[in-house]
Order: C-alpha cells, then structure tokens, then sequence
C-alpha cells in the first residue's frame, strides 16, 4: 500500500490542454474518487496514473518514487475498466492468473492466490467458464478478481459501474466499498455519477475542464461547496440558483422582487451575487408568509419516500424536496421559506462568498 | 376478427413461393454444377483412359489403385507436390507473420505516417503483379533467385501481403484496445500482447487471410511457369502439363494427379472453415 501525490500534473494533446495543473495528494489506504463531467480529464488523469498515458509535465509518486517514467507492469497497481476489458479468449481462473504467470510464480501460488481472490468475490463456481459465458455482474467480478489477485500498492477503477443496470450497480457499489474496508488498499476512482461518489468515497476530488475544483469528503462538499460549479455538481436533485443584485434589503432579483437575507454577506452593497439553495431546504409556507419566497405549484412529483416539488417563482424554476407527503396540486399558491444558515452566496467569479 | 373459417381459407390458399425458398433451389444448383468436375475428376482417377471414354459417367471400381501408384511412383508428383507444400507453405507463413505485424502497427500505433502506410499496402491490393512480370523477372535474374523455390515464395508473399495487412488492420482495429491496456497493467510487454492476447482473437481474420492467399497460390501456373526451368523446383500445377502429351494423354493417370493436387486445399478449406464462422470477441467488452 502507497500514497499517491499528483503534483502539478499537465495533459496536452498537441495545442489543447486536456489537464491544466492538478495537485491531489492521496493517503496510504483512502478510498478517492475522482468526479466531473465528461470531458473534464479525470479518466485521462487516472490513465497516466496508470501509465497507459504520457504526463507532459508535472509529477506523479507512488509511494516515496516519482513513476512519471515507470511503465505500467511496474507501478505495481492493478486497474478495473469500464469495459472489464476481460480476456475473451481465457477462462475466469487464466484471466485471474494471467498477472502472476506473467510475474513467474510458481503454479501453486498462483493457484492459491486466484482460489482466495475467488472465493472472497463468490467467483469459485465460475473459474472454468469464458468471459462470454457470465452476466455484465459476474464480469464485473472478475475485472475486479483480476486486480485483487496482484495484492497491488494502488486500485484504480475507470468508471467500473457504467456498464450495469441500477439495480446491480447499487449492489455493486456496497460490494466496492465493503472490499475496500476489508483490504485497505489506496483507491482511485473515476466516476461521472455523484452519487457513487457521494456514497463511496472517503474523499471527493471535484473536477471540471481539466482543473480541480474542490477537494473534500462528501458531506464536506455537499455542505460547503467551494464554487457555483460544485455546488451544482454534487447533490440530486441539483441545487436552486438564483440571480440578484445586493441591496440594504437585502437580494433584489431582476423582476424587481427583493428576496430577503437573513445576515448581510461581506461583500459590497449592488454587487452581483447568485443565492444557491437545496431542495431539502426550502420549506412550503402558507401563501403570503412575509419573509418567503412566493410561488406556484406547477409539478408534483411523489416517490413514496419523498416529494420533489417544482415550483414558478420570481428567480425561474425551483425544485423543493419534501420529506413528508403533501396534498398540494399543481396550480395552488404557495411561498417557500429558505431554512438559515444553508443558503449560499455566490459572487460574480462563482466563488462562495458566504453561507447563511 | 377472422372467424375460423376465414383463417382454414387463407391457410389453404396457396401461398407464393417465398424468395429463401428460390434462393435454396439456386444455390442447390449450383453447388451441383460446382461439385461436378470435383467427382468426375474423383472417379475418372480410378478408371483407365479406355473407361473413361468407354462409361464417363460410370461409378469405377475404387479398388483399382494403379493410376495413383503409376503417378507417385513413375512420375516426379512427389517432388512437385512437396514442391507445393514447400511454397504454399512458407509463403502462408511469411504473409500471415508480416501481415499481422503490419496490421497491428497499422491499426494501433498513432503515427503520422501509419495512413501512408496502409495506402501503400492498399496500392499493392490494385496493382495485377502479373502486369510487371519482366521487371519482375530481371528483378530476380538481379537477385540470383530465378529457378529457385525463393522466387515464388517472394513473389507470392509480395501479392498476398496487401490483403492480409487489409484484413488484419481492420479486424484488430476493432479489438477494444483495453485489452491491450489491461495487459500492459499484468505486466505483458508489447511481443507478449501480441502472442498471448491478439493473436488468439485474431485466428478467424488470420485463417481467412490463410484460405484467400493459399487457394490461388496453390493453383498458380503463370509463375512457375516463368520463373521456374528445373524439374526439381516445379510446383504441382506446372508439373502436371507434362502427363498431358502431345499427341496422347493418359486420362486416368492425369486425373489422379489432379485429385491428389487437389485433396490439400481442400482438406485445409474444411479445416479452416470454421474459423471463419467463429467469433471469438463474444463478452471481451459488454
């Protein structure tokens, strides 16, 4: 086991700049997940970790070694693609055993080693049969076997769950990180969907176009995003923006309506600012409560466990998540009252300038 | 709704003939007019001259060997046939080794020159290397292969090489390159992804490339015919002018040869053929 820092690490391919300077430090045994967009160079990023991809500049260790020139085969890590990328043309226990007959260990080892990482995956039943004989799950089994049988320093996981419908990816993400708390192995991983990275990670690294945009543990990020970006990015339902002017009143929007705020942000007075607020944290008012936000009702959405609103009000569309159960139907009026202390503030820059 | 009746009415009606059905009766056909010259050629092997005039389309008795024993015994078939072997054989090989290895640099290095590379291989598919047979022919006088066994295995090589590359650049094109980069983690270097990875996934266009180059390579006359003075070095469909005379011709014995020239090909066409059908990359990527 390692850690792994990443210091000012660039990606070009000719004239465009994939990766634009990124600085992550990854401690010995922690569970990382990378997250962004498409396109923003996360897979890129975790592929010159790999070494499947040249770092133009900067520098990446692992452990106390800088490996930016280490082929692959001696980073000593073991990768899991979103393809599984499994050998079609070998059974589960030679795919499993490929790394270590490569290595050159005696047969009985190797043997051993895949009968281990078989049996603690549930895979023994299936080490006779072809990639093509096993479902998307078991495949994905095996991507993973095919890593765990290195005993690598470093996991690194390109999207593994992609590829998988909702319901297994849900149980496969728990089998995840339960490996993870039992073999503590450092792991990098990639992911486009926040929530696997919300309820995985030990720590979240925010990316967007090539530079990192916040670097926390999930309900650090969720509770005090760093950036408009950010705070659109982690949370499901997204979180409501609202644009406006300050004033002594408090937030003046562009219809001329005055949301009001309950503490003065420390900016100056007729600066830009966007008020960002969760679902969750919008509270459904009698019509006419003074203070609040007033709004129509124009879709309900009830999921059994929670409602999500979505209500016309001054700013554009917000979307109100309710825990209990309502009766309200499209069409009524209604006014929406921000919990305090869990709006933010975010200046013309994008930057959070203050939470209240 | 149909009532029953209506349904009985339109089962009974006769339907048109549907296309597969013609298609079916198309391809009986011809695999007939196909089949043959392959069993006239087979059972005219076991009669003498005299019966195959006297009963062409007589079953012979497949006890009579002797037209089999006169041509590996009395002739030099077995030279010219392991004459054949020698070049078909080599010629295989080096255009599926080269081919392969060109293909897979063609299909996944990123280079600049990698297009003009493939243009270059491609050019060769439309150029009819018979339409520069006598550079070609000083080229190998220049070289010192004339009339020798090289001069067609280069030659061949040469011809087959394009489609093979073709074939292999486009089929390993396909392969997901994960593959390769997961091996590049377990720890393989670049031969080994080649002969432990590709390679096996890479048999079905490997055996089309083998069948396409080794059927015309086999029957080829033009050649030899060329390139080749020595008895020692014909190849088998050279050396079998010499059992047609020029006022008498052994039939019996000239369809013997025929069909032992005949029976390596398509022994390798059966063997090979399933390959062709196979597709290995079942489950290599979901």
């Amino acid at each position: 086991m390692a850690n792994v820092s990443i210091r000012d690490v660039r990606k070009s391919f000719g004239t465009v700049s994939i990766i634009k300077g990124v600085d992550i430090d990854i401690q010995d045994g922690e569970f990382v997940i990378l997250v962004g967009p498409s396109g923003c160079g996360k897979s890129t990023l975790l592929r010159m970790i790999a070494g499947l991809e040249d770092i133009t500049d900067g520098e990446i260790r692992i452990g106390p070694r800088v490996v930016n020139d280490v082929p692959p085969k001696d980073r000593d890590i073991a990768m899991v693609f979103q393809s599984y990328a499994l050998y079609p043309h070998m059974t589960v226990a030679e795919n499993m055993a490929f790394s270590l007959r490569l290595k050159g260990l005696p047969k009985a080892e190797q043997a051993k080693r895949v009968q281990d990482a078989a049996a603690s995956l549930g895979l023994t039943p299936l080490l006779d049969r072809y990639p093509r004989q096993l479902s998307g799950g078991q495949r994905q089994r095996v991507a993973m076997g095919r890593a765990i049988v290195r005993d690598p320093q470093v996991f690194l996981f390109d999207e593994p769950l992609s590829n998988l419908d909702a319901k297994l990816r849900v149980a496969m993400r728990a089998e995840i990180k339960e490996l993870h708390q039992r073999l503590k192995t450092t792991t990098v991983y990639v992911t486009h969907d926040q929530i696997e990275a919300m309820t995985m990670a030990d720590k979240i690294v925010v990316m967007h176009d090539g530079v990192v945009e916040q670097v926390g543990a999930p309900l650090e990020l969720y509770d005090r995003p760093a950036n408009l970006f950010v705070a659109g990015f982690i949370g499901s339902p997204a979180m409501n923006f609202i644009d406006g002017r300050l004033d002594a009143s408090g937030l003046v929007l562009s219809s001329g309506a005055v949301l009001p705020l309950d503490r003065t942000p420390p900016v100056a007075a007729g600066s830009k600012l966007t008020y960002g607020i969760r679902p969750e944290h919008l509270q459904i008012a009698p019509a006419g409560t003074l203070g609040a936000i007033p709004a129509t009702v124009a879709v309900v959405e009830p999921t059994g466990s929670d409602t999500t609103l979505i209500v016309k009000a001054e700013g554009g569309n917000l979307t109100v998540l309710l825990r209990e159960r309502c009766d309200l139907r499209p069409g009524e009026a209604v006014a929406l009252k921000p919990v305090s202390h869990q709006a933010h503030l975010f200046d013309e820059a994008g930057r959070r300038v203050a939470t209240i | 709704m149909k009532t029953e009746a209506e349904t009985l009415h339109g089962a009974a009606q006769p339907r048109p003939i549907s296309f597969a059905f013609l298609a079916q009766i198309i391809l009986i056909m011809n695999s007939f007019i196909m089949l043959y010259p392959v069993v006239v050629m087979v059972l005219s092997a076991f009669k003498t001259t005299g019966e195959i005039f006297e009963h062409p389309f007589a079953l012979p008795d497949f006890t009579q060997v002797q037209n089999f024993t006169r041509v590996l015994g009395e002739t030099s078939m077995p030279t010219y046939f392991v004459n054949s072997i020698i070049v078909t054989g080599v010629s295989i090989l080096l255009i599926l080794v080269l081919g392969t290895m060109a293909g897979y640099a063609v299909a996944r290095y990123e280079s600049r020159t990698n297009t003009f590379i493939l243009l270059f291989f491609l050019a060769g598919l439309m150029l009819p290397l018979k339409l520069a047979v006598i550079p070609l022919f000083i080229l190998l006088r220049d070289l010192g292969l004339l009339d020798t066994r090289w001069s067609l295995i280069v030659t061949y090589t040469a011809i087959g090489l394009p489609s093979a590359v073709f074939i292999m650049a486009g089929f390993l094109r396909s392969l997901p390159s994960e593959l390769e980069d997961a091996a590049r983690i377990d720890g393989a270097s670049e031969p080994r992804i080649m002969w432990s990875v590709m390679l096996p996934l890479a048999r079905p266009p490997m055996a089309i490339a083998a069948i396409q180059n080794a059927v015309p390579i086999w029957n080829d006359f033009f050649f030899p015919l060329v390139f080749i003075q020595t008895d020692a070095y014909k190849t088998l469909p050279q050396g079998l002018t010499t059992f047609m005379g020029e006022y008498t011709t052994d039939w019996g014995m000239l369809f013997a040869g025929l069909t032992i020239a005949a029976a390596p090909i398509t022994l390798l066409y059966i063997a090979l053929s399933r390959q062709f059908i196979q597709g290995m990359t079942a489950g290599a990527v979901k």
